[in-house]
């Protein structure tokens, strides 16, 4: 198997044997759901601070959770849209998985209280995931597992973040607070019907935070093309080739989103175009959402698509991975979507704040 | 003390779980395992749907302590669509914009937390009502 040596070569990229994985028995997503915080923070503010205004800005604005929300609180309402729109039983729940770069503690899980706080508990698997931006999208991996194996009926994967951003650093004008819930559940009663998903991961040295450091650090050169574009175009070329589609085959495509021009040049890379992309591209509005940004994605594209559209997902978590995902939605979509807000309600909601707000809400200002 | 008082009260506090009562139907909260319309016994857990509208409130400026950093801060007598009145802080909205008779619902959210080390206690506030589209 040939590997590509020089990761921007993308052309170089071989592809070995597919890696495609499907469970035994059909499953799908049964609901989903979103959340993003009402508080904007508007990028041109950052540059006004930090570089007399003259900055390139890499997105219009970014949400900002509010005083009294966190990873826990935006979890529990995202999870109560997406139960909305699912009509179960809490109790046929059997796992319930939140992944993301800032739980609010370091050891106390985050699912136990979402769990509590849609009356789940206590027969649950219920834990909480890491793997940077790519948490969520590798929990909803394993939720297609146990459902597809006839574990549990139902398993719920969320992608939350309120992300970190050091004063000043090129993070702070894009690291955004919101993310999404699905869950997966059997293929009778899908909503969309999860075709087949590929993980890709390496050991990439593009952004790490060590324990009890509050900001984040990445590795410059290693940003991009050895990391972002390499994982992202591998993952989606590989699972379109082993499901023998091309990106005409697809209504939507929705990537991992740091900043706009990241999945802007991979769309181009693929073959997707601006018109597939747009639904989904959420970044310019509300900022990056980490472990959330791929999958609210989603549900802005779950918010709009119609019975037998197409859907590709591809997350990206530093360090570094991309999961792939082939959707297609079903007839019960349109039935369910307006039982919860679309995830255009949250972002039309919207405060604007300044830098000095944004640094007292942060707790960037220490007394 | 804190700790175990909000761990007892998580239910309620989570997700506005309170009790109906078998006799006269009446829907009550915070669970009191009395109707305090009829003076039967009532254990039915009764799940509110955390719809509302403000019945009167007030701003808070002077917070008690732990919870200074939040104010100023609207605290609400909310009017559920089920009939019991709650007090609670209103969140994502400016105290000015506070009315009476505003729709609200409920939303899990941080009440406070003992400190950068200690435990955070999670519970109701309530929010005006979303704009669907």
């Amino acid at each position: 198997m040939v590997r590509a040596t020089r990761a921007h070569d993308q052309e170089q990229v071989a592809l070995g044997p597919a890696r495609v994985m499907r469970p035994d028995r059909a499953v799908g997503l049964v609901g989903y759901g979103a959340y993003v915080p009402r508080l904007r923070l508007p990028a041109k503010e950052v540059a006004r601070v930090w570089s007399e205004g003259s900055a390139l800005l890499p997105i219009r604005e970014k949400s900002v959770p509010a005083l009294d929300e966190d990873v826990i609180t935006m979890s529990i309402e995202a999870t109560r849209n997406a139960l909305a729109r699912a009509h179960i039983s809490v109790e046929d729940i059997g796992a319930l998985w939140v992944g993301s770069e800032s739980h609010p503690y370091a050891v106390k899980p985050t699912s136990t209280v979402v769990a509590e706080a849609i009356g789940a508990v206590p027969h649950l698997l219920a834990a909480d995931w890491e793997f940077a931006c790519k948490a969520g999208s590798e929990a909803l991996q394993a939720a297609i597992g146990m459902v597809g194996s006839g574990m549990m009926r139902y398993a719920i994967a969320v992608g939350m973040d309120t992300a970190q951003g050091r004063p000043g650093d090129a993070l702070e004008y894009t690291a955004g607070a919101g993310g999404a819930a699905f869950i997966v559940g059997p293929h009778d009663e899908a909503l969309v019907e999860i075709e087949a998903s590929l993980s890709y991961v390496t050991d990439t040295p593009d952004f790490w935070r060590r324990p009890g450091a509050r900001y984040p650090q990445h590795g410059q050169r290693f940003t991009g093309e050895p990391a972002y574009f390499r994982h992202i175009t591998a993952a989606a070329q590989e699972l379109m080739q082993a499901l023998g589609r091309t990106p005409a085959d697809y209504r939507f495509a929705v990537l991992h989103q740091p900043n706009t021009k990241f999945p802007q040049r991979a769309a181009d890379l693929l073959g997707f175009s601006t018109d597939q992309m747009r639904a989904g591209l959420l970044v310019p509005e509300i900022g990056n959402t980490y472990a959330g940004a791929a999958l609210i994605g989603l549900t802005a594209v779950l918010d709009e698509a119609e019975a037998g559209d197409r859907v590709l997902v591809v997350s990206f978590g530093s360090g570094a991975g991309s999961d792939a995902f082939s959707l297609r939605v079903t007839p019960r979509l349109a039935e369910c979507r307006a039982r919860a807000p679309r995830t255009r309600d949250y972002i039309a909601r919207r405060k604007e704040i300044d830098y000095g707000v944004y640094v007292r809400y942060r707790g960037k200002l220490r007394m | 003390m804190e700790i175990p008082r909000n761990w007892r009260l998580r239910a309620q506090r989570y997700a506005l779980v309170g009790e109906e009562c078998d006799h006269c139907r009446t829907k009550i909260f915070p669970p009191r395992d009395i109707c305090p319309d009829c003076g039967q016994e009532a254990k039915a857990r009764f799940a509110f749907s955390g719809k509302g509208e403000v019945y009167s409130f007030t701003v808070v400026h002077d917070a008690p302590t732990g919870y200074e950093d939040q104010a100023p801060y609207a605290i609400a007598l909310v009017k559920l669509e089920e009939g019991p009145i709650v007090t609670a802080q209103l969140t994502d909205v400016d105290s000015a914009q506070v009315a009476i008779g505003m729709p609200v619902e409920m939303v899990t959210r941080k009440l406070r937390a003992e400190g950068d080390e200690g435990v955070i206690h999670y519970g109701y506030k309530f929010r005006p009502t979303l704009a669907h589209a």
